[in-house]
């Protein structure tokens, strides 16, 4: 009788325990979306809240009405279209950048000797420590007219007048790639650390050069961690409003600066949580297939 | 070096393949290999064998090229591979976990290999399907290894090794991953697969059981040196130190002093025994000589009474009986206080009720054996 009340009450333990993170997602994550997701289908006023509500009830009339008015809006202005596909754009060039950058980071910590690669990994993580704001402010200075970076130049006499850096693509590439590059080398990282240097020596054994080796045996080995690095690196870039704000120019079109525009300089709340609510629509296929390869690999990881 | 003493001599028909001459390997001032010289014939299958630790696998590393020789040099076929890389060396190794790529299939583990002997496309695709048929893997030839049992990951990784023809196959503790059971059955069929190949092969094992089972001729390795190279019965019945008797099989130790020494016979007197040990065959040695005589358990009679013998007689009392099965090992303590291994065939059935005769515990005992049946341990 006892055995059996311990055992409800360690499933009942169990179940508390895995309800947390789905308390926490259903609070912090569901909730706010419907919130977004009613406020999308609403009209933009000029009260407080700026938008009207969906269900109305007057002289005993029960209105619900669904204002599609933001997503044709959204659908017949290029300026969006054009402005999810060049974020998209931006962001998969920069995970790119990042993947070269980051992979060979990853691979020289893995092959480090193992009491030096914390403080290898360290050095990576630290960055991350100062506020991020600050790091992309500190790249102005770097890349400004009269920045360091021109002022070295000219002074060693390489150019002549100012490279027009900050305020471009280039800028925000830059602020991207170096904002999001631990979140690249940590599960490269994570990945090649785990590999058995057996394999690359039965490659060896079977005739495989050093460089054919790593094209056949380590490069697909470690794609899982090449698509958890560029998930957590696309994902976020996609969404980024922080960097093309203070690093990129007029032209600079990214999706996360037109919802803030939209938000706060036009105050139309609606179009912009209408803005928010594609996005990430359009972001969903990527994690989709993101879980799909993690939870295949985590399968055969439990078979092999 | 002792080896070779025991009158292991090159057949005449035997060509040398593979020639270790003096090599040495030492990491951070530590000799794991010392001055080894060692040929290996063509076609044959041979064993390293020794306690962990002992270098036989930095031996076989160097001879697969993962390690290179700190000094001496290593010849195939009389050409040195001092200096060339392990993905140049015509030598394929089985490696302990098989180190099978896991995110290829069965097939192209095998093809792997063969990409680098430049073959057109069906003569691969047949080379591959020739090697599967060998291990009788061809069923599975889409797998995963994951998806294949351990013995079955065997098969395919001595097929990927056996697929590019090498000139040498080197073989790495090749049971290690294996359950008892399976691993008897798969010690013979690999011994007939490579037989049936005919390829010269390299293996390292700490098991002498599968040593003896598979290889034509084991070399005893200890602290990085070969104690002794000999067929399988060789070693064990003509060990040539205290350390090949001791690693191969048990044995029973008598230390004692040369008393006669004729050119057909000698004797050794030992405190263990009241009468002296004799061998029937004469030694290179000097009288009152400290020396060595060993007696493998399997080799003596026991019974409780004297026998009519003047040598090779020790007493003592039964003091634990091992039952195997088989045979039964008695452990019997001389009035010296030695412990001696005696070990008895079970050729009776034992049935309950019926021990009265059979030697058990607190039993004095006469352990006696012939004067052909020890060995003299100079070293």
């Amino acid at each position: 009788m006892k055995g059996l009340n311990l055992s409800l009450l360690m499933g009942a333990g169990k179940r508390l325990v895995m309800a947390v993170p789905y308390v926490w997602l259903l609070l912090f994550f569901l909730v706010p979306f419907i919130i977004v997701l009613k406020i999308s289908f609403a009209e933009a006023q000029i009260a407080l809240p700026p938008f009207t509500d969906l269900v109305e009830f007057t002289d005993d009339v029960l209105t619900l009405s669904l204002n599609l008015f933001n997503y044709i809006d959204l659908y017949e202005y290029d300026l969006y279209l054009t402005g999810y596909i060049s974020s998209v754009k931006i962001a998969a060039a920069a995970t790119f950048i990042a993947f070269l950058i980051g992979y060979p980071i990853a691979y020289a910590i893995a092959r480090l000797p193992e009491h030096s690669r914390n403080l290898a990994l360290m050095l990576v993580i630290l960055p991350s420590w100062t506020s991020f704001l600050i790091r992309i402010y500190a790249w102005i200075g770097l890349l400004k007219n009269n920045g360091l970076i021109n002022n070295f130049l000219m002074w060693l006499g390489i150019i002549d007048e100012p490279l027009i850096m900050l305020h471009t693509p280039f800028a925000v590439y830059i602020g991207i790639v170096y904002a999001y590059l631990p979140f690249m080398v940590l599960p490269i990282y994570t990945n090649l650390v785990k590999h058995d240097g057996r394999l690359l020596e039965a490659a060896a054994d079977l005739g495989a050069s050093p460089v054919e080796s790593f094209f056949k045996i380590t490069l697909p080995l470690s794609m899982g961690g090449i698509i958890a690095g560029a998930m957590l690196v696309f994902i976020p870039a996609v969404g980024e409003f922080v960097i093309p704000e203070l690093l990129g120019g007029p032209d600079t079109l990214m999706i996360g600066k037109m919802l803030w525009n939209e938000f706060f300089n036009a105050r139309n709340w609606p179009g912009a949580s209408a803005v928010a609510v594609v996005m990430l629509v359009l972001l969903i296929i990527p994690i989709t297939i993101f879980q799909r390869y993690q939870a295949k690999e985590a399968e055969e990881a439990e078979r092999g | 070096m002792p080896q070779e003493q025991s009158g292991q001599k090159p057949e005449k028909n035997k060509r040398v393949k593979l020639e270790i001459r003096q090599v040495s390997k030492e990491f951070d001032g530590f000799k794991a290999v010392n001055d080894v010289s060692l040929d290996i014939y063509q076609g044959e299958i041979f064993a390293l064998l020794g306690a962990s630790g002992c270098g036989k696998s930095t031996l076989l590393r160097m001879l697969a090229g993962f390690e290179s020789p700190t000094s001496g040099e290593i010849l195939l076929d009389g050409v040195s591979l001092n200096g060339v890389p392990a993905y140049e060396r015509p030598i394929n190794m089985m490696f302990q976990s098989y180190a099978l790529f896991p995110h290829m299939t069965v097939e192209q583990n095998i093809a792997f290999g063969l990409k680098y002997n430049k073959l057109s496309k069906p003569a691969m695709q047949a080379k591959i399907e020739e090697a599967l048929s060998l291990v009788q893997m061809s069923a599975y030839a889409k797998r995963k290894p994951h998806q294949l049992s351990g013995g079955q990951q065997q098969r395919v990784a001595l097929a990927r090794s056996l697929a590019k023809e090498p000139k040498l196959l080197l073989l790495d503790e090749p049971m290690g991953a294996l359950d008892k059971k399976l691993r008897t059955q798969m010690q013979l069929e690999i011994v007939d697969i490579i037989e049936a190949v005919g390829v010269t092969c390299v293996m390292v094992t700490h098991d002498q059981e599968e040593a003896m089972t598979m290889a034509s001729r084991v070399g005893i390795m200890d602290a990085g040196v070969i104690r002794q190279v000999g067929a399988p019965y060789e070693v064990y019945e003509q060990p040539n130190c205290r350390m090949t008797a001791e690693f191969i099989g048990s044995v029973n130790i008598f230390d004692g002093k040369l008393t006669v020494d004729e050119a057909d016979h000698v004797e050794i007197t030992t405190p263990d025994c009241d009468k002296p040990l004799r061998m029937a065959h004469g030694i290179s040695g000097s009288l009152g000589m400290d020396i060595g005589y060993a007696i493998r358990p399997e080799k003596v009679m026991v019974s409780r009474h004297e026998p009519d013998q003047p040598h090779n007689v020790a007493r003592g009392k039964v003091m634990d009986i091992a039952y195997l099965g088989s045979h039964s090992i008695l452990h019997i303590e001389l009035p010296s206080g030695k412990k001696f291994q005696a070990s008895v065939a079970n050729s009776d059935r034992k049935v309950v009720g019926d021990d009265e005769d059979r030697i058990t515990w607190n039993d004095e005992v006469y352990i006696s054996w012939g004067e052909r049946s020890g060995v003299v341990l100079t070293s």
